[in-house]
């Protein structure tokens, strides 16, 4: 009797615990998906983006390589941003145009105008997660961001580039995602991203990514001027150079679509 | 000065007992520090060159090793249902492999194909379950069709498939990573086998061969060593009859090893399978140091000497002759220094700072054990002694025939000399019991070689590689090596290239071309590149300024002088073709064929520096010019047979036989040394003739040198049951020289000897004769006060 009130007590206490442990993965996931709402919703209403970018390629051999593009945005209320890559450098490719549709969930759609081929062609992939002209930056890491992407847990508080920042775990929905999670430091103060690792299949640390140099641009948008990848299993980098934002240039559906690619120039 | 050390240790052994094994226990804790190192590029300086030509091409596009899983259905056919979704989840599973970066299969191979103006790119295999029959035959032709596939991921009929995952080992810490990857991968294995009874599954790759390096060391250690001890308690039981002379010597030996393997983890040292063979050799060559003192001590007993009177007598008697082996003993494995492989000159390091402790102990703590423990003297050893005084007798009667006909027997073995072959193939340095020599023997048989040469070809400006002509260059080439009979497979980026230029034509196979133009070539890389998944990229053949690729190409196993071969062809058939772009070709298996080769220089250099510097020290040691030069014969003569023997039985040789000459020299002398010198005693101190003087050195030092050298050649014979098989063959060609040796300095240096000392009593020599006589007085007089 007095054992059986004993294992009822033990399990009524396991059960509590477990409850509580559940109760506390819960509020982890749900103060993670509110921050990242936070997030989000501070960087909506901008419009449309027009930035330059020059990117610094390195390998361990200290070896070096430059690319430059142009990357526009027009941002989505519904769905995932619009965005067109145009090259400018190298010399071969320049004028080769990456017209992107990113959905929160599923295959991105993607388009490619060759112009020595003078032919857009669609690419048929669900993969994302390669890298983008042979940096350490896959095409995901410079989509947009949209809350239906992860899913969250809550890490805590710590500093992230002198910055008190949340600390919050993010793990892809995509199966084709090439992460298994993320952690992101988002500083309280503006909510701007500081820092993100990335974690691959296998849950080891891959590559983290820095962000410095954020300036405000029209009605309290933040955008990094300098954005650094480090891979930590190879011990490359690439360095993203932003220049000359623009913001709401008026650009519309009709800049973005299959057609607008060959007008490029 | 020695004698009063040696009253001392009689005097006060338990003392001299206290502070040795002190010592040895401070010595030894450094045995902690000692790690073992499971890698192959252990084998090269960080000064080689091969190796820097090829962390070089690591660097620029990426380091790795890898991992091959072979599958080999028993139904010989790998596309089926069953087999590809199994495939399908092994792939899945390897990215999971620790320090994964890669994983390539025919399941994951990302297939391009057209489909009105869209290319699409995906997995060769998808939605396992719901392939039809039709669907798996065009799997099949897919793939077998694909030049980055065949007899790379899948063999030409298809009958079996390597999944190869590409592992970064971060190299923070060594000695965990290898085991950590290779624990994963076996638990893949045996999950694999579990689900899929019909099936066969064989691990290869550089991990396995890592894993294999510290696997059959560890073996080796766990067997050999105990074995080893077994077999000198045996001989000096047996042979001496005597326990406490056992026991002391087992203490010697195990304070030897123990003290050089601590001092060797405090000097930071790392162990490695060469190395790691150190304690049996040390073990081998203490042994003869005990021999000798207890042989003199029993027989100054047997004479009616006291026990401490006959180790002090002993002590005497041995110190100069001990030192004189220990320091030529030394010298030899010191002059493995000379070869380029540095665990190797760790191997002659740590047998030579063995060896001198081995003296150290047997002069210290050995008398001191002697003197404490009880000794009795067996009386019945008359009858060895008497069959020493019957070959005396024999060889002395027999000197005509022997002479002539051991050196004929000698000259000829030594001529096979020729017959040896320099190879250095590392899948052959483990024998067939090791896992992975059977694995990568199979895959050899079904589908490839892991023979590999990288090729960097660099076009030398930026965005070069896209230019026309160098891509013609670079598909001429790889379809040269295509017709290379020892090629299996070539990987290049211009397969990839022409497969995208046939997808953006509607997937024509007429246009299986280059494309035309530099932009052309640039905007269908970037497209298909930004189609790939994670981890699939062409990093590993694209260099991040797109100005140089790498071609990958796996051959049939080959052995070092056909490897060398393949290297110069390609060399030649780059001048052929005006190639106006730098090529470097690296790869491990370059990098054996490079040291297998160099390894014969260094064996040159080696033994000549050890012949001269130990003439020089026999020389002056003996006090005489002559005593170098007819040393000199019976000394070089064992290497030159032994190495002829292992032509005729074996014939291949590598960095590992290139040190046995300079270490053999060293320990062959010791029995010359012992002989000679016992037979100028008779003949100059004594008065006696040549025949009596040979009879005395037989009576001498004839039982004793058998005995050691039967400890030697049994010693280095268990080395040669070793499974890592360049130790195995070190072991064996040098208990081949070493028994060589006992018998020319038997029966030909006796001949020599009778033959020789008779010219000498002519008038001619006199004076030399006289001076030697003199200076070997001066000798034993410094040596008796």
């Amino acid at each position: 009797m007095l054992n059986l009130r004993k294992l009822t007590h033990c399990t009524l206490l396991s059960a509590v615990m477990l409850c509580a442990h559940g109760v506390l993965a819960m509020e982890g996931a749900q103060k993670g998906l509110e921050i990242s709402k936070e997030y989000k919703s501070r960087d909506t209403g901008w419009g449309d983006s027009s930035s330059e970018i020059k990117m610094i390629l390195r390998n361990t051999e200290g070896q070096e390589s430059i690319r430059k593009i142009t990357f526009n945005t027009l941002e989505q209320l519904s769905d995932g941003d619009k965005s067109l890559t145009v090259f400018v450098e190298p010399y071969d490719l320049k004028g080769t145009a990456f017209l992107s549709f990113s959905h929160p969930v599923g295959a991105d759609d993607q388009w490619l105008y060759l112009p020595a081929l003078k032919r857009v062609k669609r690419i048929s992939s669900s993969n994302k997660s390669g890298p983008f002209m042979g940096s350490e930056f896959a095409y995901e890491d410079l989509s947009s961001f949209e809350v239906q992407k992860y899913t969250y847990n809550y890490l805590g508080e710590e500093e992230a580039n002198g910055l008190q920042s949340h600390k919050i775990e993010q793990f892809p929905v995509d199966e084709n995602s090439g992460y298994k999670r993320r952690i992101v430091w988002i500083d309280k103060e503006a909510y701007r991203i500081q820092k993100i690792e990335f974690y691959d299949r296998k849950d080891a640390l891959l590559k983290t990514l820095t962000y410095s140099g954020y300036n405000k641009y029209i009605e309290g948008f933040w955008r990094p001027d300098n954005a650094k990848m480090v891979n930590h299993q190879s011990g490359k980098s690439t360095v993203l150079e932003f220049y000359n934002y623009q913001f709401r240039e008026g650009l519309s559906d009709s800049d973005f679509s299959q057609s607008s690619l060959k007008r490029l120039r | 000065m020695m004698n009063k050390i040696f009253n001392f240790v009689i005097k006060h052994p338990i003392w001299v007992f206290v502070a040795i094994i002190g010592l040895a226990f401070l010595a030894s804790n450094g045995a902690k520090n000692l790690l073992f190192k499971s890698d192959y590029r252990v084998f090269f300086g960080p000064e080689h060159p091969q190796l820097q030509a090829y962390e070089s091409m690591q660097k620029i596009y990426s380091k790795s090793d890898n991992v091959y899983f072979l599958i080999v259905p028993k139904d010989g056919n790998v596309f089926s249902k069953e087999h590809l979704a199994s495939i399908q989840e092994l792939t899945k599973q390897s990215w999971q492999i620790p320090y994964s970066t890669r994983v390539d299969s025919i399941t994951n191979f990302q297939h391009s194909y057209a489909e009105g103006d869209d290319l699409v790119v995906e997995d060769l295999v998808t939605d396992v379950q719901s392939l039809t029959a039709a669907d798996l035959n065009r799997i099949k032709e897919i793939a077998l069709n694909e030049p980055q596939l065949v007899n790379k991921a899948v063999s030409e009929q298809g009958h079996v498939s390597v999944v190869n995952v590409t592992v970064r080992l971060p190299g923070v810490n060594p000695i965990t990573e290898v085991p950590e990857v290779a624990a994963f991968v076996r638990d893949l294995k045996a999950q694999y086998l579990a689900n899929n009874p019909g099936t066969e599954v064989y691990l290869s790759g550089m991990v396995m061969m890592n894993t294999a390096f510290s696997e059959s060391s560890m073996a080796d250690s766990a067997t050999l060593i105990p074995l080893m001890f077994l077999l000198v308690i045996i001989t000096i039981g047996v042979l001496l009859r005597t326990i406490t002379g056992t026991i002391a010597s087992v203490t010697v030996i195990i304070i030897s090893i123990a003290s050089t393997m601590g001092l060797a983890g405090w000097l930071g040292f790392y162990l490695t399978s060469p190395s790691s063979v150190a304690p049996i050799m040390i073990l081998t060559l203490a042994v003869a140091d005990c021999v000798h003192i207890l042989s003199t001590m029993f027989y100054e007993m047997r004479q009616g000497a006291e026990k401490k009177a006959a180790i002090a007598k002993s002590l005497q008697l041995n110190l100069q002759p001990i030192f004189l082996t220990t320091v030529t003993t030394a010298i030899g494995f010191l002059c493995m220094n000379f070869s380029d492989s540095p665990p190797y000159r760790d191997l002659g390091n740590l047998v030579a700072m063995g060896i001198f402790l081995a003296f150290i102990f047997s002069m210290t703590i050995f008398p001191a054990m002697l003197s404490i423990l009880p000794v009795r003297v067996s009386k019945d050893i008359s009858d060895s002694q008497n069959n020493m005084h019957k070959l005396a007798g024999f060889i002395i009667a027999k000197k005509k025939v022997l002479l002539p006909v051991v050196s004929v027997i000698t000259v000829v073995l030594a001529l096979n000399v020729t017959s040896n072959e320099v190879n250095d193939d590392y899948v052959k340095y483990f024998d067939e019991t090791v896992p992975f020599r059977t694995a990568t023997d199979t895959m050899q048989e079904n589908i490839s070689g892991m023979t590999i040469l990288e090729v960097s070809v660099d076009s030398g400006q930026s965005s070069g590689i896209y230019e026309p002509q160098y891509l013609k260059f670079v598909s001429d080439f790889s379809d040269w090596l295509r017709q290379q009979p020892e090629t299996d497979h070539v990987s290049t980026i211009t397969d990839t290239i022409k497969r995208v230029n046939r997808n953006m034509n509607g997937d024509d196979p007429s246009a299986y071309t280059l494309p035309t133009s530099r932009e052309l070539a640039a905007q269908y890389v970037l497209m298909y590149e930004l189609s790939l998944p994670y981890g699939l990229d062409l990093n590993s053949q694209i260099n991040i300024d797109k100005s140089s690729t790498r071609l990958i190409v796996t051959f049939k196993n080959l052995t070092t002088s056909e490897l060398i071969d393949v290297e110069q062809r390609i060399q030649a058939w780059s001048g052929a073709n005006s190639n106006q772009y730098r090529m470097d070709i690296a790869s491990p298996s370059l990098m054996f064929a490079h040291i297998g080769q160099s390894s014969v220089e260094s064996l040159l250099i080696s033994t000549t520096i050890a012949l001269i510097v130990i003439s020089i020290v026999l020389g002056l040691a003996m006090r005489s010019v002559r005593f170098g030069l007819i040393s000199l014969l019976p000394n070089l003569a064992p290497v030159l047979v032994g190495f002829g023997i292992w032509g005729l039985m074996d014939g291949q040789m590598g960095v590992a036989l290139a040190v046995v000459a300079s270490m053999t020299l060293g320990i062959v002398v010791d029995d010359t040394v012992h002989f000679l010198s016992k037979y100028f005693h008779a003949r100059r101190e004594r008065g006696e003739t040549p025949e009596q003087a040979i009879y005395y050195a037989f009576g001498n030092v004839g039982r004793s040198l058998w005995i050691t050298t039967f400890v030697l050649v049994v010693g280095f014979a268990v080395l040669s049951i070793s499974s890592f098989k360049t130790n195995a063959d070190m072991g064996l060609l040098t208990a081949i020289t070493l028994l060589v040796a006992l018998i020319i300095d038997f029966l030909f240096l006796p001949p020599l000897l009778l033959a020789i000392d008779k010219s000498k009593s002519s008038k001619a020599n006199q004076t030399d004769a006289q001076w030697d006589e003199q200076q070997s007085d001066l000798a034993l007089k410094r040596e008796a006060s």
